[in-house]
């Protein structure tokens, strides 16, 4: 076997987060490479939300160092974090609810548009010329997760399934290197699931690296060529599908020690 | 924060639903016909120049409560919380045009000339400036560290803020009402019997360009949108790179300048104000707010008009000790009949 010199994208280096008297996240280490699809998994409440949290910079890790592009953004604020190339979808949609969906991608590629005050209330050609680059962006990213039937919808109005593609969308519309999805196949039908690993092969073909939770797991045998492990925010195991379904601590992590 | 807002819309909407809605509404307008009818008899009585007359006073009055009211509801829109400070931030800019305006050469009996104009115009930037670095102050140290606080903490530490400004103010110029120059001239123009002055012409011209431009802010501003998703949900708006302390900071920047014009116009224009003056205005500010559905900035507008209409119509055709009864009483009854505000259901965007 050759070995691959793929550059991390990101590395998580020893990352702990407690909350008080508990450990969610216990010195967890590893590397998402450039242009693969990243899966962690793991039971419920195995710190997997927690660990995204910590590397988007909503809740910084209490010891440990998130490394993005040869770039430590360790304790950075979300929003520098979202400039910097990682997006992220949330495990319970957050999308904004009263706007139409084109409003939504386009509020996703804000932390990329320039415009200055001025043009913004004088609707300047600056001004326009933006916003006629934002909104074509924004309908060919509704196409892209396939939901351009829905571009004036409010977002609170469309199906289940579409709305996690719009926070997809949205996600991809910031322009990222990085993309964490936090169980984006939560609450689909198995044929969904098939549709949005489709979507996720589509997402890396353009160049992105996924990075994703998921809790089933049939999809991400599917779909990753590496899975991290977590269990009560330690890692028990990393490697190919294979080997992660044939470890000993995995099975026992989902299923219970056999007596 | 936001599910709280939803199940609350949601309860809101399911009181309004169906035949009970229909009777509530139909109660609300035979309450606001017989006001209406009880002042017509009153109008037809008293002639068509003494009603232009309290007509301008109405608009110039409702223009300085719209101002006020915008601050209250965009904070809310927000960050749900009822700033009640802003009223004082408000009197804040009443006292400190007050006395901007001598260091600016701007004394009552002086001649107007166009340098004055330039001189008021100062008063007004500078007034306006100090109220909104007072209000991110205010919000950086009293309301920052409480955001993720149960919500009924920041809530007492407003009403807190706001006493300790009135206190301030207080301390600045004693107990008793202030006397605000008189520096705009007396001149204007006299319209089937009813005279409209150079200050009704300032006051309601003011709050248009304001109340027009904070709109085109809002709708159109990398800022404005920030604003609005942030009030829509914060953490999905974090992740979209926008900066949330920035724009919460902002929204109360913008919301204290607003103050800070209606303070300056309110002293030109009334030429008094005392160190409680935020209570009371701000009182009446923030029913105009429930009142126009309070999140949405065209609802405080609109309220902020209205209520101020009314306190001028009642003070010109019934007895003016009653106003502050009838204004709270309409708060009562448009949380009875209309919790969601004239604007809060149609418009669900803050």
């Amino acid at each position: 076997m050759t070995v691959e010199v793929i550059p991390p994208i990101l590395r998580v280096d020893h990352v702990t987060k407690r909350f008080g008297g508990l450990v969610a996240v216990d010195d967890v280490t590893f590397d998402v490479k450039k242009g693969e699809i990243f899966a962690l998994i793991g039971p419920n409440g195995a710190g997997k939300t927690t660990l995204f949290n910590g590397i988007t910079g909503i809740f910084p890790p209490t010891t440990g160092r998130v490394i993005f592009q040869d770039r430590e953004i360790t304790g950075a604020k979300p929003h520098q974090v979202a400039t910097l190339g990682i997006a992220r979808t949330f495990q319970n949609i957050r999308l904004f609810e009263y706007m139409s969906a084109l409003d939504n991608v386009r509020l996703g590629q804000h932390c990329r548009m320039h415009a200055k005050l001025w043009d913004s209330l004088f609707k300047t050609p600056v001004e326009r010329a933006e916003e006629r680059r934002v909104s074509d962006r924004a309908i060919e990213l509704l196409q892209f997760v396939g939901i351009e039937r829905y571009t004036h919808t409010y977002a609170r109005n469309l199906p289940y399934g579409s709305q996690r593609r719009l926070e997809i969308a949205r996600a991809l519309a910031t322009n990222p290197a990085l993309l964490l999805l936090d169980e984006p196949a939560a609450g689909f039908t198995p044929q969904e699931k098939v549709e949005l690993m489709g979507l996720v092969h589509k997402i890396v073909d353009n160049g992105v690296t996924v990075f994703l939770i998921e809790h089933d797991m049939k999809v991400v045998m599917g779909v990753s060529r590496r899975i991290v492990v977590l269990d009560h925010g330690e890692k028990i195991a990393e490697g190919t599908p294979e080997q992660v379904r044939n470890d000993q601590r995995v099975i026992e992590a989902y299923l219970g020690k056999q007596h | 924060m936001g599910t709280i807002g939803e199940a609350v819309r949601r309860r809101r909407g399911g009181l309004r639903a169906g035949a009970a809605g229909r009777i509530l509404d139909f109660a609300l307008i035979a309450i606001i016909a017989i006001f209406l009818i009880l002042l017509g008899t009153k109008v037809v009585a008293q002639g068509g120049s003494f009603f232009l007359q309290i007509l301008t006073f109405a608009v110039a009055n409702g223009g300085i409560y719209a101002l006020i009211a915008l601050g209250y509801t965009m904070v809310y829109g927000i960050i749900e919380l009822i700033n009640f400070a802003h009223g004082d931030v408000f009197a804040f800019g009443a006292f400190l045009s007050a006395s901007l305006l001598p260091i600016f050469g701007l004394r009552e009996g002086g001649t107007f000339t166009a340098g004055s104009v330039i001189a008021l115009l100062a008063v007004f930037g500078l007034t306006m400036l100090s109220c909104g670095i007072l209000n991110i102050s205010i919000e950086r140290i009293a309301y920052r560290p409480l955001r993720h606080a149960p919500r009924l903490a920041p809530l007492i530490t407003a009403v807190g803020v706001s006493f300790f400004l009135e206190g301030v103010l207080f301390l600045w110029k004693g107990p008793s009402n202030v006397h605000y120059a008189n520096i705009i001239p007396n001149a204007g123009f006299e319209i089937f019997g009813a005279t409209i002055g150079a200050k009704d012409l300032l006051v309601i011209g003011v709050s248009i360009v304001l109340v027009i431009g904070l709109a085109l802010f809002v709708d159109r501003t990398r800022l404005g949108k920030a604003m609005r998703a942030t009030a829509q949900d914060r953490d999905a708006a974090l992740l979209m790179g926008i900066d949330i302390d920035r724009t919460i900071a902002a929204t109360f920047f913008i919301g204290a300048i607003l103050a800070g014009a209606g303070g300056t116009m309110y002293g030109l224009y009334y030429n008094t104000s005392v160190f409680d003056l935020g209570f009371s205005a701000g009182l009446v500010a923030f029913t105009a707010a429930v009142f126009g559905g309070i999140g949405n900035i065209y609802g405080a507008a609109i309220g902020g008009l209205v209520i101020g209409m009314i306190q001028s119509f009642w003070d010109g055709y019934f007895d003016s000790a009653w106003t502050q009864v009838v204004i709270f009483t309409i708060l009562i009854l448009v949380l009875i009949f209309r919790p969601t505000g004239l604007l809060g259901m149609r418009v669900p965007e803050k």
